[in-house]
């Protein structure tokens, strides 16, 4: 529906426009947030409360409604439990965001301004989540590293 | 003031992440799915098994770079400071590709849609993202490694 792909591209405008607004696009502002021994600034933390806000208002509003108010049902993440996949993921992504001062939406989001610095980070980025995909795979010889995240997960 | 001589701006901050809170909102309420960008540009790139139609994926991250250019358009030339070292940009790269996938998100889906949740995952991976980007950071200025 022809519809629910302008209100994806609507909300990716608003969503882009914000961290152009915010100062999010810029990666030395993000670094300055990480950088809290060095010359820190607390930018990204009114961002996130901002955003925060709005979003526990949306999470209430959801909660009432029994299905999207343009598509056929709410196909949300379930609130599970935290396993090593997860705390592994967040720490390899902090380096790289540490590293870069980007993450994926600013990475994205900068094509506007400086597309060749940002495709020098987006190219690798989606090099890094196939290489995870096809790492990930069961039956693969690759998938090693995989199954042994998978084995310490279950209680033996 | 940071590095480059940027100085804290709390009020364009908060505008700014309302409208980022907003965005999300409209992903959730009208298409019932989390607006969690390393998810979205998986999926448009097709790199994702499952998550949201295609389409919508790809018209979310094609949208990023349309709204941030309507903002330079109409308010004024917009900031970037990029590392210089396209190495940092390649290894920073590759590093946030594979490790929000492994982790099931990033800023936005953790962040932004995950914390105002209050989902347990979601927390604890900002925090541990958070931490490493710190650790990172320092690290990078004790051994003289400029970004």
């Amino acid at each position: 529906m022809i519809r629910n792909v302008l209100i994806a591209l609507l909300s990716g405008a608003l969503f882009g426009a914000g961290l152009a607004v915010s100062g999010m696009a810029d990666p030395a502002r993000v670094r300055g947030f990480l950088d809290v021994f060095g010359h820190w600034d607390p930018t990204l933390a009114f961002v996130m409360g901002g955003a925060v806000a709005v979003m526990a208002t949306a999470w209430m509003l959801k909660s009432r409604m029994q299905k999207p108010l343009s598509a056929a049902a709410f196909a949300v993440p379930s609130l599970g439990l935290v396993e090593v996949r997860l705390i592994i993921g967040a720490a390899i992504f902090g380096i790289g965001w540490g590293l870069s001062g980007l993450c994926p939406g600013p990475a994205i989001a900068d094509l506007a301004f400086e597309p060749r610095s940002a495709l020098i980070f987006i190219g690798p980025m989606l090099l890094g989540m196939a290489i995870q995909r096809f790492a990930f795979l069961r039956g693969r010889p690759s998938a090693c590293a995989g199954q042994m995240l998978a084995r310490s997960r279950k209680p033996s | 003031m940071t590095d480059v001589g940027l100085t804290a701006m709390p009020s364009q901050g908060l505008i700014g992440g309302s409208m980022i809170g907003l965005a999300s909102a409209l992903m959730l309420l009208a298409l019932g799915r989390i607006a969690g960008v390393s998810g979205m540009a998986a999926r448009a790139s097709r790199l994702a098994a499952d998550g949201a139609p295609w389409s919508w994926a790809m018209a979310f991250v094609v949208g990023l770079p349309l709204g941030a250019a309507l903002i330079a358009a109409v308010v004024g030339p917009v900031q970037t400071h990029f590392p210089s070292s396209p190495a940092i940009l390649i290894v920073g790269g590759l590093v946030v590709g594979f490790g929000t996938r492994l982790g099931n998100g990033c800023t936005s889906g953790h962040g932004v849609c995950g914390l105002s949740r209050g989902s347990l995952r979601s927390i604890v991976a900002t925090a541990i993202f958070t931490a490493a980007g710190i650790a990172t950071v320092g690290l990078m200025h004790l051994l003289g490694v400029m970004a």
